[in-house]
């Protein structure tokens, strides 16, 4: 390692780029779950940094006129409170659009006919006459306010119950545990085979499997969905079905298991099996005896990817599942509540945040095997 | 919730099914072609010779039976099957020769998403590559590293949607004088500039769209490349500051010249994965503001008006042709591996 002095000029650069770049990465991710919690109202008046320090707006309240005027004490009075029961502390106020800030909360002001107009820094506003009030329409006031943020889960609760997201993420989930399981044990075996077993065609399958790693997906909806219609034609049952979309992730993530399995079981030590083949092991036994749990690291990384994998796709879900509203997956919903609500972000901002949960817990869980696996070489 | 149970089922009697295929298999195998007994007679011996042999040989099959089957049906077949396809109609009855094919070599939809393919693949990969080089080499040398990994991998865990909506917010606009709420216009806004719909304007929204990419991929080649630069041999980067070298000498010097490797195998895997992207283009702008791309295009063409197979199936087929380059390059990179075993 190059050895520079802690503090040096060039040390401070370091840490202040990276954290540059560290903080791009961080805040668009903070930005969307601030918003997922934030009361829906205020999220569309400020941005979601406010939230986190407080927001000053304007505001332009108008008073009620001579029908809310109420007689106390030998004066006429209108009383109002600008943020209509909420919370919030005046900063400035005015009474004429080209001077809106020109009075500091606390301040009477004498209107045109001669009443006098007070706004408290609380919001309570009162314009008090001796005679009686005779506008009609009320005063206009202009204010600056400082909002406090407000928080709240009632997002997620309208996304959960109205937007049928809980449906979603039990579909989601029940795409995914087959999907991830299937390939995985059907690609340990084969894997094993290639690593330990002689046979003629060895290499042409790796070199198949390799091969096949960068086909894209594409090459292969058209004949799928195809074949998938006939069958269920020929069976006269729905053709989008759980069991479809099972085969077919099962299909799609076999190169990839094949070829980090095949990887990792390779370099396992050979004296192990070596001595264990001398002491009449069979091929199976060494598999599910030796093998097998020697591998767990790698298992555990390529579970962790096809999850991930399945979970977030759209493409195949879309195309083998449908988009049905209750076949939906959670990408698939989320998708069409972009297209849908688009500029509703206390629905978007929580339902964007219920179908990442799951991946964030994930990666934040067991990122090390995530590490682990990007390494040997897991990329889709 | 009635899937769950469903899936869990499935999940069960697959595993179920298939190790007991397995262990089933074997016991035939062994019942056929028996490899042990207790007799000492030399017939038998061998007789169990030969049945050694032949188990031997049959064994490896019937592990790789099962993955055979499943890469045959749903990769290899449906491969052969859509490039043949390409040459039929739209629903694919009529073998229609190089009509798909003329079509697309005049569609102005092909050509806005060859053009911004093209985009996408020069500037994704090089971007993430490279930022995901200079966060390694940053990272490598700070106490609050690993932390710093860790978010910038963070995006690679969350699907491409979910990063769209992510990024939907920070792009949003807001008529000026109004309020900004999305991070990008405030910032703009803050310095002076004018508020812009930037998922809208025409040729920069691609990149404000490759942006999600880089975001998510950055991460991936970050991992990749700080392994990559701690496998560098201490006596290469020892000899350089014994001659006086400086740590950004070194870094570009003598680092990543010996990383290439690790590199090419970043900047490929990203190119694939840009070929591949469909979901950013169609939560998004659904290819309006001519943000098309191939991948996009062929999902198009699939569905819409009833899907028509034929342009469909010519589309993925431009994809994969576009990928065979790099296939062949990884195919030769394991073989050269496994000659060494």
């Amino acid at each position: 390692m190059v050895v520079t002095p802690k503090r040096s000029p060039f040390m401070l650069v370091v840490h202040a780029i990276t954290f540059l770049l560290v903080a791009t990465w961080f805040l668009p991710t903070l930005g969307l779950f601030v918003t997922s919690i934030r009361d829906r109202d205020q999220i569309s008046v400020s941005g979601w940094w406010t939230a986190l320090t407080g927001a000053t707006q304007s505001k332009v309240f108008r008073a009620p006129g001579a029908d809310g005027q109420k007689e106390q004490g030998g004066a006429f009075v209108i009383s109002a409170h600008v943020f209509n029961g909420g919370q919030g502390r005046v900063s400035a106020f005015g009474i004429s659009s080209l001077a809106p800030r020109a009075y500091q909360p606390g301040q009477s002001v004498s209107l045109r006919d001669g009443s006098v107009l007070t706004l408290r820094a609380d919001g309570i506003l009162t314009i008090e006459s001796a005679k009686r009030i005779t506008r009609r329409r009320g005063q206009r006031v202009f204010l600056e306010a400082t909002l406090p943020p407000r928080f709240t889960l009632e997002n997620y609760g309208e996304v959960i119950g109205a937007e049928n997201l809980s449906q979603s993420f039990f579909n989601s989930l029940a795409v995914a545990v087959p999907a991830t399981v299937f390939p995985i044990i059907i690609a340990a075996f084969a894997a094993y085979a290639l690593a330990w077993m002689e046979f003629p065609g060895r290499r042409v399958v790796l070199v198949g499997v390799v091969g096949l790693l960068v086909v894209p997906i594409q090459m292969t909806l058209i004949p799928l969905l195809t074949v998938y219609n006939q069958i269920g034609a020929y069976w006269g049952g729905a053709t989008k079905s759980y069991l479809g979309i099972w085969m077919a992730h099962t299909g799609f993530g076999l190169p990839l298991a094949i070829y980090l399995l095949h990887n990792y079981m390779a370099g396992l030590p050979k004296e192990v099996i070596e001595a264990a083949r001398v002491d009449g092991a069979t091929h199976l036994e060494l598999f599910y005896k030796i093998v097998l749990p020697l591998s767990f690291p790698a298992l555990a990384s390529l579970a962790i990817f096809q999850f991930l994998w399945v979970w977030n796709d759209l493409l195949v879900a879309i195309v083998f599942l449908g988009a049905g509203d209750e076949h939906l997956v959670l990408t698939g919903r989320l998708n069409n509540l972009l297209c849908t609500h688009g500029g509703r972000w206390h629905i978007l901002a929580a339902s964007a945040f219920v179908t990442i949960a799951v991946p964030l817990c994930v990666f934040f869980g067991l990122q090390r095997y995530l590490v682990r696996g990007l390494l040997a070489g897991a990329v889709k | 919730m009635e899937q769950l149970i469903l899936g869990l089922l499935a999940a069960t009697l697959g595993v179920g099914g298939s190790v007991a295929y397995f262990f089933i298999a074997n016991s035939i195998l062994d019942r056929i072609y028996p490899v042990s007994t207790s007799s000492s007679n030399p017939k038998i011996q061998s007789l169990l010779t030969r049945n050694m042999r032949i188990s031997g040989a049959v064994r490896p099959w019937l592990f790789v039976l099962p993955a055979l089957l499943f890469l045959t049906t749903f990769l290899v077949y449906p491969i052969v099957k859509t490039a043949q396809l390409s040459f039929f109609d739209a629903s694919n009855g009529r073998f229609v020769a190089f009509d798909n094919w003329q079509w697309l070599f005049f569609d102005a939809g092909f050509h806005e998403a060859m053009l911004n393919n093209t985009l996408w693949l020069i500037v994704v990969p090089t971007l993430a590559t490279f930022l995901g080089l200079v966060i390694a080499g940053l990272t490598d040398r700070i106490w609050w590293g690993r932390i710093a990994q860790s978010v910038v991998l963070m995006p690679m865990a969350i699907s491409f949607v979910g990063a769209s909506v992510i990024w939907k917010f920070v792009y949003d606009y807001r008529a000026e004088g109004g309020q900004q709420i999305g991070l990008l216009n405030a910032i703009v806004v803050f310095f002076g500039g004018e508020p812009q719909a930037w998922i809208t304007l025409y040729f920069w929204n691609n990149f404000f769209l490759m942006v999600i990419l880089i975001w998510m991929q950055a991460g991936f080649a970050m991992v990749i490349l700080a392994a990559a630069l701690r496998a560098v041999p201490e006596e290469t980067i020892e000899a350089a500051v014994i001659d006086g070298a400086g740590p950004v000498h070194i870094f570009f010097r003598i680092k990543i010249p010996q990383i290439w490797g690790a590199i090419g195998v970043v900047w490929t895997t990203i190119t694939i994965l840009v070929l591949k992207v469909f979901d950013i283009v169609f939560a998004l702008t659904n290819a309006q503001w001519n943000t098309e791309v191939l991948a996009n295009l062929m999902f198009s063409w699939m569905f819409r008006g009833g899907g028509h197979f034929g342009r469909g199936a010519a589309i993925a087929l431009v994809i994969m042709l576009l990928v065979i380059p790099i296939m062949i390059w990884n195919i030769r990179r394991a073989n050269l591996e496994m000659k060494d075993h």
